[in-house]
């Protein structure tokens, strides 16, 4: 079954085409990773599948829907999460909190249950309650439910943000650079976490720098360059591919030198 | 053996008895001013009306983190309607107040779906606008609001024959009405609906990521401050039982905001503490005479000082991070 499929996935900026007649499937099992070298456009392509932004051609389909140009918060309810390069956590609000919120598509109470607290608004704050507490457990948060989320250090957060994410109870989560930042054991950690969400159901779709991390964790993968899809395949297939070793290490055949061979004879 | 009931549970544990504190400071204001009763109950009177004022600003403004200059025009319908419905239509005040209610929050839907979706300055701006264009029309609208000249002879809270008219009267009915704005907004802070405005203060982006509809929430959060609001200015007609154009004016936006800061931002007892402080701190400092102003100003700079994020946050453990 397919999870996402993006047909032809085109984003201009002015001038600029940041993501170029992308096109490639995420099985709904297993986890895909999304690689390329630094303004390959991965950021883009991830704000145009979650709705931050709208693509100027092409067509993106979560489990056969067409959700092109939806608003970010209706996809998000529609089962399709994603996390953030830097990390957006609520500052203020403690560990827990954040979680909380995070469940908010789990729930249904507004403003009359909030000042009339009926039984089916304790009922359904305590399954909050108990689904929160639960996924810090999972995201080795579980002891520091009541610090301030900006108390915590980096690689922490960053594990919130996951755990925040797996509230909203995904089919499909996103996840930008989830290792950006984090020493060895942390991403060794990490990738555990990743193998673990989709190994209970949940389709992954990452981007990431980190390539042990992506060896490690992803089972498939798609490669960009400029803006274009350059390879896809499993990481070993991907790891000798001629384009990708171009893309990443620049032989002489490689776009990126273009600019400095034509600028030689005026130098 | 009787099960506890879960209001044992972690999350509560930071309201110890410290956080009490602000509550007990302002039960003892009341108090005193209801022992003593005459200009003391009249200050203390105004503060518990502006306690509810502050309590609906600060939904919006400390929940969800958003700003409004326009608060005014909400408590300027909701007095005036009440006024021009009880003294020149013969109405019993409590449907003219609920009626007044509704036309703010009604007004705030018409006003507030356009402009929230403006963001930082330029929604402050917009709502600037609306307080002063209100203010414009209880001026000129003179066939309805009799403009400066104001209109008197509104008569007092009640039902039936039984009217609230003494100032012990009218202290404990306040009381309860500010007592009841406050547990309101205690159960809003600890709900789905309050993490939301929490998760709009925060973080906009990370919010929608999360499926909140930001729009739709700080729409919610305007009305329900826009419904305090009206309810402040309908008290005030009919406590004090008289109303001009300058009650509402921009004199109150700059009054509320003060008490919103001073008390605490973002906290649940912060309104009230602000506006008994505020509205307190100029008559103690009345023997200073030609001084009075400078001590006020004085004071409320070192209280911003000490207590950045207001003094209701002294008492929780959040506040001093």
């Amino acid at each position: 079954m397919t999870r996402l499929r993006l047909e032809g996935v085109t984003r201009r900026f002015g001038g600029l085409v940041a993501v170029d007649d992308v096109s490639f499937e995420v099985p709904a099992d297993g986890v895909t990773a999304v690689i390329g070298p630094n303004g390959a456009g991965k950021t883009t392509l991830f704000n145009l599948i979650s709705g931050f932004l709208p693509p100027s051609a092409g067509r993106i389909l979560f489990e056969g829907k067409d959700i092109t140009g939806r608003p970010p918060a209706q996809i998000a309810a529609g089962g399709l999460v994603r996390t953030f390069q830097l990390v957006k956590l609520f500052e203020d609000l403690s560990v827990l909190d954040n979680v909380k919120v995070g469940c908010h598509l789990q729930g249904k109470a507004g403003l009359f249950s909030a000042l009339l607290r009926p039984a089916s608004a304790r009922r359904e704050e305590q399954a909050v309650e108990a689904r929160s507490r639960e996924l810090l457990a999972f995201a080795g948060l579980a002891a520091m439910a009541d610090e301030p989320a900006s108390a915590l250090p980096y690689g922490r957060q960053r594990m919130l943000e996951l755990a925040r994410a797996m509230a909203a109870g995904p089919r499909l989560i996103l996840l930008d650079e989830p290792a950006a930042g984090l020493n060895t054991e942390e991403s060794a950690a990490l990738s555990r976490i990743i193998r673990r969400i989709a190994a209970d159901g949940t389709s992954v779709l990452l981007i990431e720098h980190d390539m042990t991390l992506v060896m490690n964790t992803a089972d498939r993968v798609v490669v960009v360059d400029f803006g274009r899809k350059i390879a896809q395949g499993t990481p070993g297939e991907v790891r000798a591919d001629p384009a990708v070793i171009a893309a990443y290490l620049g032989t002489g055949k490689s776009s990126a030198n273009e600019p400095a061979t034509q600028e030689a004879p005026h130098g | 053996m009787t099960i506890l009931p879960s209001t044992t549970s972690p999350d509560r544990r930071p309201f110890g008895l410290v956080g009490l504190l602000p509550w007990l400071f302002a039960a003892v204001v009341v108090g005193y001013a209801m022992v003593v009763g005459g200009y003391a109950a009249t200050v203390v009177s105004f503060a518990l009306i502006y306690a509810v004022f502050v309590t609906g600003l600060n939904l919006f403004m400390g929940f969800a983190a958003q700003v409004s200059f326009g608060q005014n025009a909400f408590a300027a319908i909701g007095g005036y309607l009440s006024a021009v419905l009880t003294a020149s239509h013969g109405w019993p005040p409590l449907p003219a107040m609920l009626l007044g209610i509704a036309a703010a929050v009604l007004v705030a839907a018409i006003v507030g779906f356009p402009t929230l979706r403006l963001k930082g300055h330029y929604l402050a701006m917009g709502t600037l606008a609306i307080g002063l264009i209100t203010y414009e029309i209880t001026v000129e609208w003179q066939s309805v609001t009799q403009g400066y000249m104001g209109i008197s002879g509104i008569p007092p809270i009640g039902i039936g024959p039984y009217e609230v008219t003494s100032d012990r009267g009218q202290l404990i009915l306040l009381s309860l009405v500010v007592a009841a704005c406050a547990f309101a907004a205690a159960r809003i802070r600890r709900s789905r609906f309050g993490r939301a405005l929490s998760a709009v203060a925060g973080s906009e982006e990370a919010a929608t990521a999360l499926g909140i509809e930001v729009a739709r929430y700080k729409l919610l959060a305007f009305l329900l401050s826009a419904g305090f609001a009206a309810l402040a200015g309908s008290l005030f007609v009919h406590v004090v039982g008289f109303v001009s154009p300058e009650v509402f004016g921009l004199h109150m936006v700059i009054v509320t905001f003060t008490m919103l800061y001073v008390g605490g931002i973002g906290t649940v007892a912060g309104p009230l503490v602000g506006a008994l402080i505020v509205s307190l701190l100029p008559e103690t400092f009345r023997a200073f005479k030609d001084y009075q102003d400078l001590a006020y100003g004085a004071v409320l700079i070192v209280l911003l000082i000490y207590a950045p994020r207001g003094l209701a946050s002294l008492f929780s453990p959040r506040g001093r991070s």
